[in-house]
């Protein structure tokens, strides 16, 4: 077994260090080492972003990023987005417009709508749609997603928390 | 039936309340399955079969024992021995758990590895080496009864691949009637296989104490209760020493319904070692190897005079429900409600015949979000009425109209023994054509054609049957479809109520909250609900084919009005006044005629407590268990609109309207988020899902690398709409509706694109329907070279 090295990260601002297998997935480290449960696993090809994270400010499938790949990185987590005890106006859309049912693709949709907020502040509905092409939904249709990060743009413009 | 608004403060039916149990989700703090950890747990893995058909030659684990952290292998061979390597399915077959013999499909379940981590453990299923000698594979379902066809199933004293055959209605007078029909019309269409894939596999944490005896399971489960009784008759384990936990749940849509071979390995292991085990199965096991729905090759005939007034209905259809029968269905309904196949129309003859066969594919059958089978019974009817309505030169809608069950006709019984509760169909079709704007698409449409563009009008106008019991025709493994709530008011006025069912994602948390706050005034804010945990809930049969409202949420009024009786006993003394002289608003009785002198239900709740009337036991508190008189018959018109890219043959949604009738609305807001989800799935059935399998019965569409799930750029926008006919037998006049939008939608995708195609003379596609079928379709036409 190769030896196991260290990955120093920060994690929703917390500075964290630890041995790993080289082999372990930044999602396994996330969720099994760090105990952060809110980032899900929902396939094994890349293609659900249940897991998406925010990597340095961009997003990834923490699925398919090794731990070591994120050493000395930042690391955003849904856990990340609650600000001195308020919701992210992303949060907030959500439940607002009822943009979840089962709630297990939302952490990685709010990941990647933090994302695109972060690039783009006024987003169309074809931006949405693209910026979220890349995460599955079962459950809404993807509808009320688009109204809950137009929700958010909406409050972010009037000057929200960022 | 009309329910009256409460406060919003209160926020009882029919307020888009905001959902309870959405706080935690949107902070990652959620605890589905695969968040529970425990101390000392451990990880299973599953050894599968890379063969659709082989005999077992040997599995050897020595290698695989010897790697570092490795704790169990359990092989088939030593459930045997334990007399635990078949198990029963929901349908009166059995399962193999882990294979002795032979494999009889792709992926099936060989030897289940248990080791300190998850990828020690996958290291090890990679070492554990299986001799296999290949059989020759069946897959094609039509083959199944063909005298070279190998027979699978040799454990079975039948030795066929024949399972059943069903038939229902009057087989002579619907003949007759063909007879003297001067109209036919059919169709043969596949309702193709498909996997519900909630976002969330399937998965357990089983927890044998061995000082206790206690086995605890935490299982993605949609039927706790009827799992845990599962688990006692199968395991003998003494029912009172297992507790099934079903936490948040990723999604079910019908896949959480069935028990799999990996909970049953996982608690094998936990009894074996005394410790935990977690098993998840990965995308690729969920897709290939749990419950699967459809895969029902159908042909239906329709007789009809001249002017399109349907006479009989006639439907074969060949099930193919691969290597063992497990469908999740009600015992006496070998094919589910298929003979709702009559639909919203006035047929006065209708026969159905039904045949189950084996193949070397996944085990299955189950009701991918609908009730049993409808959503194929609905797909077929509504491209029938189609097909004899483009045969006719009769618009779509008109032939509708012309056929629907009337008003004044409810209760209808039909000819398949349905008794349906309530309907206004022309009300819900004309509502759509409306919001759509009918006359003038199809004036467009001809515009259209007249430049070679292809644009087309697909109508469904289905009728839906949800909620079931009752109890005496309906069962799963023989536990009657009853289903329960408990209430339990606090002192302080506060409640908290406890269900049968399980949600997935449907919002109970809220709207059986709002059902308490409709029927005693506390508000939803003041009430909390709990489900999934079988040590505190009453017992219930789960959450599936839209039953939940139906039959929990029934349970949750009467249960409240048995409350509200007790509370006026207590009113009563309070007030000293006799009960006759009180009557009640929301929240409060009040004496008669001064309304002034009345006491709130928070009062009566901490009086029940603290000021006991004389000769009445304490608390305040009720259960019910519920069983529905029927089921409910939800109905509603979708209409999509499609434009074809002649080029690429790819099929672009333009419209699409959905009128849902789900009788009186506990939340709008949710009530849609239902339909919006529905509608997805629907198109994704229509466009994009399929499981298939190669000539070796190598599975295809195994990942989401080619099980395709629509996005967020491919999903349509839906516009939605309602009607409200209440069912008569409902105690607030609600229906089930969850599933009504992916019942519905498969045929109004399917009937625009054909209808964009039909002056060609295309006259059906199979689902889903791929712009490569289009663009061929448009080729054999000679549209394009």
């Amino acid at each position: 077994m190769p030896k196991k090295q260290t990955v120093r990260v920060k994690v929703n601002g917390v500075q964290r260090e630890m041995e790993v297998e080289p082999r372990l997935l930044l999602v396994h480290f996330i969720r099994e080492k760090l105990g952060l449960t809110g980032t899900h696993v929902g396939c094994d090809t890349s293609n659900c972003g249940a897991c998406t994270v925010v990597l340095d400010g961009k997003t990834v499938k923490s699925c398919t990023v090794f731990a070591v790949q994120a050493d000395g990185a930042e690391l955003l987590t849904v856990e990340g987005l609650l600000r001195d005890g308020k919701l992210h106006p992303l949060q907030e859309g959500f439940k607002q417009e009822h943009g979840l049912q089962c709630g297990f693709c939302t952490p990685g949709m709010l990941m990647s709508t933090y994302a695109l907020l972060e690039k783009n502040s006024q987003p169309t509905e074809q931006d949405i749609r693209w910026g979220i092409s890349g995460n599955l939904c079962r459950c809404t249709g993807y509808q009320n997603i688009v109204k809950a990060v137009q929700y958010a743009a909406g409050k972010l413009a009037q000057g929200g928390p960022r | 039936m009309i329910i009256e608004k409460t406060s919003p403060e209160v926020g009882g039916m029919g307020h888009s309340i905001k959902r309870k149990e959405d706080s935690r989700f949107i902070q990652g703090k959620g605890n589905y399955v695969d968040d529970v950890r425990l101390p000392g747990m451990v990880y299973g893995y599953m050894v599968r079969s890379p063969y659709a058909h082989a005999r077992l030659k040997s599995v050897n684990t020595e290698k695989a024992r010897q790697l570092p952290g490795v704790l169990a292998i359990i092989t088939g061979e030593d459930l045997a021995k334990a007399g635990l390597a078949w198990m029963p399915t929901l349908f009166f077959d059995k399962q193999m758990v882990l294979a002795t013999g032979k494999v009889l499909f792709q992926s099936q379940e060989v030897a289940f590895v248990v080791a300190e981590d998850q990828y020690t453990a996958a290291d090890a299923a990679e070492l554990v080496e299986v001799e296999y000698e290949e059989l020759p594979v069946l897959v094609d379902p039509h083959r199944a009864t063909a005298p070279d066809a190998p027979i699978l199933r040799d454990d079975r004293d039948e030795k066929s691949n024949h399972i059943f055959h069903w038939e229902v209605g009057d087989k002579s007078a619907t003949e007759k009637a063909f007879q003297s029909a001067p109209v036919k019309a059919s169709i043969h269409a596949i309702s193709q296989r498909c996997h519900p894939a909630p976002l969330e596999t399937c998965g357990c944490v089983a927890d044998f104490n061995k000082a206790t005896d206690k086995l605890t399971v935490y299982l993605t489960s949609q039927a706790p209760h009827a799992h845990r009784t599962l688990f006692a008759l199968v395991g003998g384990i003494p029912e009172q020493n297992i507790r099934v936990v079903s936490p948040d749940i990723g999604g079910g849509f019908g896949n959480k319904v069935p028990i799999y071979p990996g909970y049953v390995c996982a608690v094998v292991a936990s009894l074996t070692l005394g410790v935990p085990v977690k098993w998840i199965e990965t995308r690729s096991e969920n897709l290939q190897s749990t419950g699967f729905a459809r895969d029902y090759h159908m042909t239906a005939e329709i007789a009809a005079d001249q002017s399109g007034k349907v006479k009989a209905l006639r439907v074969k259809t060949l099930a193919d429900h691969g290597a063992f029968n497990a469908a999740a269905q009600p015992t006496k309904f070998p094919a589910g409600l298929f003979s709702v196949c009559t639909g919203s129309y006035d047929f006065p003859n209708a026969f159905v015949e039904v045949d189950g066969v084996y193949t070397n594919k996944a085990p299955g059958g189950i009701a991918y979000r609908c009730s049993f089978r409808i959503t194929e019974a609905v797909y077929l009817i509504e491209r029938a009425m189609d097909v004899l309505a483009s045969q006719l030169k009769v618009d779509s809608a008109e032939l509708r109209r012309r056929n629907f069950i009337q008003p004044k006709q409810f209760p209808y019984k039909t000819p398949l023994g349905w008794t349906y509760d309530s309907g206004n169909y022309e009300g819900a079709l004309d509502k759509a054509l409306e919001m759509v704007g009918y006359s003038q698409l199809r004036k467009e449409q001809e515009e259209k054609r007249k430049k070679g563009e292809l644009m087309g009008i697909g109508i469904s106008s289905f009728t839906e049957a949800v909620g079931a019991g009752p109890a005496h025709t309906f069962d799963i493994a023989g536990i009657k479809m009853f289903d329960s709530a408990e209430i339990r008011i606090h002192p302080t006025g506060k409640a908290i109520c406890r269900m049968g069912t399980k949600s997935q994602g449907q919002g109970h948390e809220t709207t059986y909250a709002q059902i308490v706050a409709q029927e005693l005034g506390i508000p939803a804010s003041d009430v909390v609900v709990e489900e999934g945990d079988t040590d505190t809930a009453p017992y219930g049969l789960g959450t599936y084919a839209s039953r939940s409202t139906p039959t929990s949420g029934a349970a949750t009024a009467i249960a409240a009005r048995k409350i509200r009786d007790k509370a006026k006993k207590i009113a009563a003394h309070l007030l000293e006044c006799s009960e006759a002289d009180l009557d009640w608003e929301t929240g409060k009785f009040f004496v008669k005629g001064a309304p002034s002198k009345a006491k709130t239900i928070q009062e009566i709740a901490f009086a029940a407590y603290t000021n006991i009337p004389a000769g009445l036991e304490a608390g305040l508190e009720a259960v019910d268990y519920y069983d529905p008189p029927n089921l409910t018959f939800p109905f509603g018109t979708y209409v999509c609109v499609v434009d074809i890219d002649k080029g690429t043959g790819e099929v672009k949604v333009r419209r699409f309207v959905a009128v849902d009738d789900c009788g009186n609305v506990i939340n709008p807001m949710i009530v849609e988020g239902q339909i919006h989800g529905g509608l997805t799935e629907g198109f994704a059935i229509a466009f994009m899902q399929l499981i298939d399998y190669d000539e070796n019965g190598n599975v295809q569409g195994g990942s989401f690398m080619d099980y395709l799930i629509p996005t967020a750029v491919e999903t349509p926008h839906w516009e939605t709409g309602s009607t409200c006919t209440p069912s008569p037998h409902h105690p607030f006049g609600a229906k089930g509706v969850g599933e009504s939008p992916n019942v519905g939608s498969p045929a109004a995708f399917v009937n625009a694109v054909v209808d964009a195609l039909s002056h060609l003379g295309v006259k059906h596609i199979d689902m889903p329907i791929t712009p490569w079928k289009v663009w061929n379709a448009l080729k054999e036409k000679g549209v394009v070279s």
